[in-house]
């Protein structure tokens, strides 16, 4: 069943779903990524419900838009995004990180349908996805586009520079790098532990299209960057946008507590009563 | 099949790659060929001769190369990925995580393996890449004895699913497979007969374990060589009917022995037909000089075939 998104509460009610759907699969799986999951919601739900070309009835179309997950700790938020969307039921999703499963607690490609890489290990993505839109390029593949989510922390990894110059080089315009900007990594503050600033400048340096400075739980500013994104031409589109990690749980908000650590069971009652209905 | 090591033509192993990338594109396969600005090496640059669109470059970059070659694959392109062995290992995670948890159809076609890189010197000189390559579980790994077997086995690789490495070579070396290749994927080739012992081989050992068999023949000593250009599967039933019918084994390579042909071929006989073994094999890491000399200095020559075959035959 593929799910319709008509109107702004239709929206908003899905990015509301999926945050409770990450909370309840790292607290079942007692482990996982909650903060940088619940910053790229918003994000990722716009992606998924207006501009991402994907049919979650034929997952392997071959003309279909990629979403490349370069940060793959956040599965939660695609895993939740997937089920939504009718690639697999919803009740799979109490299976995240347990044996058995196909919801593994960083990507693998092809499990379930509609993971389009795999990942976890940092800063591979933006490389993936390069590779993939040269070839769509190659195949002629003109609507077709390559969307690559990265962390902020994830921007120490040297090979998204190498990324970075070779989709310039290769001028792989269609390929769009999203940098959920939320300003903190595993251990620590970004600030604190490998400044990667200035993003914007860095990726204007390397020859791309840079937006930056868009407010990543915005789903006006977030529907618009992603238009804007889809239709420049010439050259790769980085898009940075600013987000809170652990968005729309107080006390997870800003919290670098949050990136790898599941709620206590008082947390998770807090949490869920915060994200409902 | 060649029995005997006279005078043969000399070629590169590496020098089969962009030829026969050209002649399998033409054929009609869906090719890719990504580089990291060692294309002239490794011959692949020739392929872009022929086909520029199908031929990205991606600067001396490996670790890009490889996750990108890795985005062609699920694009449905066979890729292939040239570098030298060295630095094909800069990319192992992403080898591991892109290419072979995925199992994604990216054939490296690595050149330089081996002390016979020479001049260059210890960091050019790979003597660990089978064991890197053969350590990601869903890759075949392969490098062959002359460059008809490479042709072969290049074929081979572009029309057999999933992670491939290829090992080739710098040097000029004697071609064996003179009438023709007899590579078959995961099976030890028998170039000669004995019951005296086995001398399995790959890559630019298996020329000289046969040089190894004539210079036993004159003592009496009756060798049976194998060369085994698959190390990854292993054919166990080869090694098993050689340890059964010679009762001795002595493994060449021109890699580190414990992590190479050596240590795998010891694992698969001890649960099945554990029988004396020695190895020729690298043990250290080597320095500057000419191809020959730096086999020699390694011990990896006839003689030292030899001289690990009189030690494996006394302990019988």
């Amino acid at each position: 069943m593929t799910m319709v998104i008509e109107t702004q509460q239709d929206l908003v009610e899905l990015t509301r779903r999926i945050r409770r759907h990450v909370v309840q699969m790292v607290y079942d799986a007692k482990s996982g990524h909650i903060g940088g999951s619940l910053s790229s919601t918003d994000l990722l739900s716009v992606l998924y419900a207006k501009h991402l070309r994907h049919d979650p009835g034929n997952p392997s179309w071959h003309e279909r838009d990629r979403f490349i997950m370069s940060k793959g700790h956040c599965t939660p938020v695609q895993y939740a995004l997937l089920a939504e969307f009718g690639y697999f039921p919803i009740q799979e999703l109490s299976t995240f990180r347990k044996i058995g499963t196909r919801l593994q607690g960083h990507s693998v490609l092809g499990k379930p349908p509609g993971i389009d890489n795999s990942a976890g290990s940092l800063g591979m993505g933006l490389s993936f996805g390069l590779g993939l839109r040269l070839a769509q390029q190659l195949q002629e593949l003109d609507e077709s586009r390559v969307w690559v989510l990265m962390g902020d922390g994830e921007q120490n990894e040297g090979q998204v520079w190498e990324a970075a110059m070779s989709a310039a080089h290769h001028q792989a315009e269609g390929l769009v790098a999203i940098v959920d900007r939320n300003g903190i990594q595993n251990d620590d503050f970004t600030k604190a532990t490998m400044n990667s600033e200035p993003l914007h400048e860095k990726y204007e340096a390397f020859g791309w299209t840079v937006l930056s400075d868009i407010d990543g739980h915005n789903l006006d500013e977030i529907d618009r960057a992603y238009d804007w994104a889809r239709n420049q031409r010439g050259a790769p589109v980085c898009l940075i946008f600013d987000t809170i990690k652990g968005k729309g749980v107080s006390f997870m908000e800003h919290n670098p507590a949050f990136h790898g650590a599941p709620p206590s069971d008082e947390e998770f009652t807090l949490a869920m009563a915060e994200l409902a209905e | 099949m060649m029995a005997t090591a006279e005078v043969h033509p000399l070629a590169a192993t590496r020098e089969a790659v962009g030829p026969t990338l050209i002649r399998l594109q033409k054929e009609g396969n869906n090719l890719v060929v990504v580089d990291a600005d060692l294309g002239k090496s490794t011959s692949a640059r020739k392929f872009r001769d022929e086909f520029p669109e199908r031929f990205f470059s991606f600067g001396v970059a490996e670790q890009n190369m490889i996750s990108a070659a890795a985005g062609f694959a699920a694009a449905g392109h066979t890729v292939f990925a040239t570098t030298f062995a060295v630095f094909a290992e800069h990319a192992f995670d992403q080898l591991r995580m892109s290419v072979a948890q995925p199992q994604l159809n990216v054939k490296l076609v690595a050149s330089h393996g081996g002390v016979s890189t020479g001049e260059d010197g210890a960091s050019a000189q790979s003597i660990e890449d089978i064991g890197v390559f053969s350590s990601l579980p869903t890759f075949t790994v392969c490098t062959p004895a002359d460059v008809v077997e490479a042709e072969a086995i290049i074929e081979v690789a572009t029309k057999t699913p999933g992670p491939f490495y290829v090992r080739t070579a710098r040097p000029k070396t004697p071609v064996i497979y003179t009438d023709g290749a007899q590579f078959e994927l995961g099976r030890a080739h028998m170039l000669r007969d004995g019951g005296d012992l086995t001398i399995v081989a790959c890559g630019l050992l298996v020329e000289r374990s046969l040089r190894a068999a004539e210079q036993l023949a004159k003592e009496g000593l009756e060798a049976r060589v194998l060369n085994m250009s698959t190390i990854r599967p292993l054919d166990v039933a080869a090694l098993e009917g050689a340890a059964r019918d010679t009762g001795a084994l002595v493994i060449a390579e021109e890699h580190l022995s414990y992590a190479g042909l050596g240590g795998m071929s010891a694992h698969a006989l001890a649960s099945v037909e554990p029988v004396p073994m020695e190895f020729v094999g690298v043990n250290r890491y080597g320095e500057s000089g000419t191809w020959s000399e730096m086999l020699e200095l390694m011990d990896l020559t006839p003689d030292g075939i030899v001289t690990a075959a009189h030690k494996v035959i006394d302990r019988k």
